[in-house]
C-alpha cells in the first residue's frame, strides 16, 4: 500500500515539475519540401483578368457545395466559407459494434460508440491573384476539417490534400465561370 | 506508524495533484501574461521591408501562408491584416499578420502565432516565416530595433 502511494507521489511530482510548460515543433513556420507540389494541387490559372468575376464564381461554387460564406475581401481576392456535416464512417461503426459485442460477451461494458466520428466542420479558403502571365488570374483553394466524436471531443484536425477533392472543385469552378459568363 | 505514513502520503498526493490540476497562475492573469518584454516581442515579431505597396505585401503574405499550409481565415486591406490557421499534430496553430507603413519608404510587417494554448515568443519560427516571405516578395526583411 505504502509502496503504491510512494509510486503515485513520484508520478504526481513528475507532472508537477513539467507543469505548464508545453512544447511545440520549432519548424512549424518553415517551408516544407512538398510546398511546390501543394501549389500544383491547389492552384489553377484562368484566362481572364477580371478578378471580381472569378471570386464571385468561386462564391457560387461554394454555395453549390452547400458552404456558407464566412468572410470575404474583394480587394485581396479572398473568400472564406465553411459547412457542418455528418462525419459517421461505416467502418468505424462496424468496429465499434464488434467491440461492444465482444465486451458484452466478456461481461464488460464498452464505450466504443462514444469514440466514433460524429460531426465535422469543413473549411474552405479561396484566394485569387493576377498571374505573372499577363491577362490571366490564378486561383488557389485550401480545405481543412475538424472532426468531433459522439462524445463531443475533437477527434481529428487535418488539412485535406486529396487530389480528387481539388480536381472536383476546379471542375465545378470552370463550370461556374462558364455559367456566370452566360448569366445562368 | 504504517497508517500515519500512509495518511501523509495520501495528503501529499492530493495537495500536489491539486497544484497540477489548477495550473501555475490564476487563469485571469493569462490576459496580460507574456514571457518577454513588449519591446523584445515586437523586435522578434516585426520586420521592415523597403516597399510601400501594402496591397502587394498583403497578397504575398497570404500566398506565403498558403505555402506554409495555412487556411486563410480573414483579411482586410484597409486595416492591413491577415489571419490564418493550420493543424499540425492535431493542434490548432493560428497566425495573424499586420502590415502598416513606416516613414514614407517602408512597410512594417508583424506576425504573431499561437500554438494550441501557447503564445509563440521564440525568434526561430518568426525567422522562418520572414525568410519565406522575403523569398516570395524578392525583398530583404530588415530587423527593426
Amino acid at each position: 500500500m505504502v509502496q503504491f502511494f510512494k509510486r503515485s507521489l513520484v508520478g504526481v511530482l513528475a507532472i508537477s515539475l513539467v507543469g505548464c510548460a508545453t512544447t511545440y515543433p520549432k519548424d512549424f513556420l518553415k517551408l516544407s519540401e512538398s510546398h511546390l507540389q501543394n501549389r500544383q494541387l491547389q492552384m489553377r490559372q484562368y484566362d481572364t483578368q477580371n478578378e471580381a468575376e472569378i471570386i464571385s464564381a468561386c462564391a457560387g461554387v461554394l454555395q453549390d457545395l452547400g458552404f456558407t460564406l464566412d468572410d470575404s475581401e474583394s480587394e485581396l481576392g479572398l473568400v472564406v466559407a465553411s459547412k457542418d456535416r455528418d462525419a459517421t464512417d461505416a467502418g468505424q461503426v462496424a468496429i465499434a459494434t464488434m467491440s461492444v459485442i465482444l465486451s458484452a460477451l466478456g461481461g464488460a461494458s464498452s464505450n466504443a460508440f462514444e469514440k466514433i466520428d460524429k460531426t465535422q466542420k469543413i473549411r474552405a479558403s479561396i484566394v485569387s491573384n493576377p498571374s505573372l502571365d499577363s491577362g490571366k488570374t490564378v486561383v488557389r483553394v485550401t480545405f481543412q476539417r475538424i472532426i468531433w466524436n459522439a462524445r463531443g471531443d475533437v477527434s481529428r484536425m487535418e488539412t485535406l490534400k486529396d487530389v480528387e477533392l481539388y480536381q472536383g472543385f476546379f471542375e465545378r469552378l470552370s463550370k461556374s465561370i462558364f455559367l456566370e459568363a452566360h448569366k445562368i | 506508524m504504517k497508517t500515519s505514513a500512509c495518511r501523509m502520503l495520501i495528503l501529499s498526493v492530493v495537495t500536489l495533484s491539486s497544484f497540477t490540476l489548477f495550473g501555475c497562475v490564476s487563469s485571469k492573469q493569462q490576459l496580460l501574461a507574456t514571457n518577454e518584454s513588449q519591446v523584445q516581442i515586437r523586435s522578434i515579431q516585426t520586420r521592415a521591408f523597403d516597399t510601400t505597396d501594402k496591397k502587394k505585401m498583403l497578397r504575398t503574405v497570404i500566398s506565403t501562408l498558403q505555402d506554409l499550409d495555412f487556411v486563410i481565415d480573414r483579411a482586410d486591406l484597409m486595416i492591413g491584416t491577415v489571419t490564418g490557421s493550420k493543424f499540425t499534430a492535431n493542434t490548432l496553430l493560428k497566425l495573424s499578420v499586420t502590415v502598416r507603413p513606416r516613414e514614407k519608404t517602408q512597410l512594417l510587417v508583424r506576425a504573431n502565432a499561437q500554438y494550441g494554448l501557447k503564445a509563440i515568443e521564440d525568434p526561430e519560427p518568426y525567422q522562418d516565416f520572414f525568410g519565406a516571405l522575403e523569398k516570395a516578395i524578392f525583398l530583404t526583411a530588415h530587423q527593426v530595433d
